[in-house]
């Protein structure tokens, strides 16, 4: 390669991680925007603000769907595992909503620390199954069993 | 190191000739890959135990947003040969290859849009995975902007080239985004150290339609370059040759 070739490479690579650079501080500092929910554990330390709209994001837990025998309300709990967040929710929920799915609902927190959402949306994992193989898996005691 | 095999790309004649001889076998590796792909993903792929067949999209999905990225990684290569060898070939691959890209972008966009509606409950979020493909998708269309509305030949591959350079920072954001933030889109299904989260019926399609879709890109890439290397060499004496050979006579 003759110098000139080579001097030009080093400046546009030099630009490139110049702007890497930029960038990547920019989204470090960032970071708390960017992200799409905030999970219950965040919630209960109190780093999710109290007076604005925002989104908590984790698995409904086992057992813990109720819903109202006349109308649409539905109040469930999210969980990460480590801590709980109640969620309130009045409409219908996406087709993928179920127990021990990932959700995340968009709303108020109120005085208790309830969530009073007014959207809800499903999220799925990156896993593909047949329904065969899941039935399989969980005749074999190996997935848990739905109610 | 021998560089012999490089600086022969310099040559817009070789490339034209080259290429004549792959376009055929990429263009005829796509339209068999496609079909076969697409009827077996689409029909005899077994449906997923909690999307039901809404998941099938993926066989478009997955393939296109691949492509969206793999093309810009090329824009970002072409770019750098253009700044630094200054190769005629660079910037055409690079103004040609950005319209396929923008428009592979759309498709990811659109049909990432549809099966969101069934399986989330919303068409559009502002989580990182979306508004990083949205980015990729208006870089795209500012280096298409760029090089046409610079009227100088050197400048506007200058510029575009710049941008191509620089906008690549953006495609590890895309692929990392599900990893470094909370968002609604789901982690990678591949990758690269483990065994797919998915058995071999479901993903031996999927692979089937990516390979075909980089065949039916680079086919098309190509025969665009061709065009594009006839025009801005229309002086030259062999591809007045050249046309005369293909119009056989027709006058």
């Amino acid at each position: 390669m003759n110098p000139l070739r080579k001097k030009r490479l080093f400046i546009v690579l030099g630009i490139l991680a110049g702007v890497a650079i930029a960038v990547g501080l920019a989204l470090t500092a960032l970071q708390q925007n960017i992200n799409l929910f905030y999970t219950p554990t965040q919630i209960a330390n109190g780093e999710a603000p109290q007076d604005t709209r925002i989104r908590a994001g984790g698995m409904v837990k086992e057992g813990s769907v109720q819903r109202s025998a006349d109308s649409l309300e539905v109040r469930f709990v999210v969980t990460d595992y480590a801590k709980d967040v109640t969620i309130q929710y009045h409409g219908i929920l996406p087709d993928l909503f179920r127990e021990g799915q990932g959700i995340v609902a968009l709303g108020k927190l109120n005085a208790e620390g309830v969530l009073v959402a007014d959207e809800v949306l499903a999220k799925h994992d990156e896993k593909y199954m047949p329904p065969e193989v899941t039935k399989a898996l969980k005749d074999s005691g190996q997935l848990p069993k739905e109610g | 190191m021998n560089w012999t095999w490089f600086h022969k790309w310099g040559s817009p004649k070789w490339f034209y000739e080259m290429s004549g001889r792959w376009v055929f076998w990429l263009a005829l590796v796509a339209a068999v890959l496609l079909p076969v792909g697409l009827v077996w993903g689409l029909a005899f792929a077994p449906p997923d135990y909690q999307q039901g067949n809404s998941f099938r999209i993926i066989y478009i999905h997955v393939p296109t947003a691949i492509l969206a990225q793999s093309c810009y990684l090329l824009l970002a290569v072409a770019g750098v040969i253009g700044l630094v060898w200054k190769m005629k070939l660079a910037d055409v691959a690079l103004q040609q290859a950005a319209p396929i890209g923008a428009w592979m972008t759309f498709l990811a966009l659109l049909t990432g849009a549809i099966w969101g509606k069934p399986t989330w409950g919303s068409w559009w979020v502002w989580d990182a995975r979306l508004t990083s493909m949205l980015i990729l998708l208006f870089l795209y269309f500012g280096v298409i902007a760029l090089g046409q509305a610079i009227s100088n030949r050197d400048s506007a591959a200058k510029a575009c080239a710049v941008l191509a350079v620089v906008g690549v920072v953006n495609i590890p954001i895309i692929k990392y985004s599900v990893e470094w933030w909370n968002t609604l889109h789901q982690p990678a299904t591949f990758k690269l150290t483990e065994r797919p989260a998915m058995p071999p019926e479901m993903w031996l399609p999927l692979l089937v339609m990516v390979i075909g879709f980089y065949c039916f890109f680079a086919a098309v890439l190509l025969l665009r370059m061709r065009l594009e290397v006839l025009r801005r060499e229309a002086r030259s004496s062999w591809v007045k040759a050249e046309i005369e050979r293909q119009l056989g006579g027709r006058k």
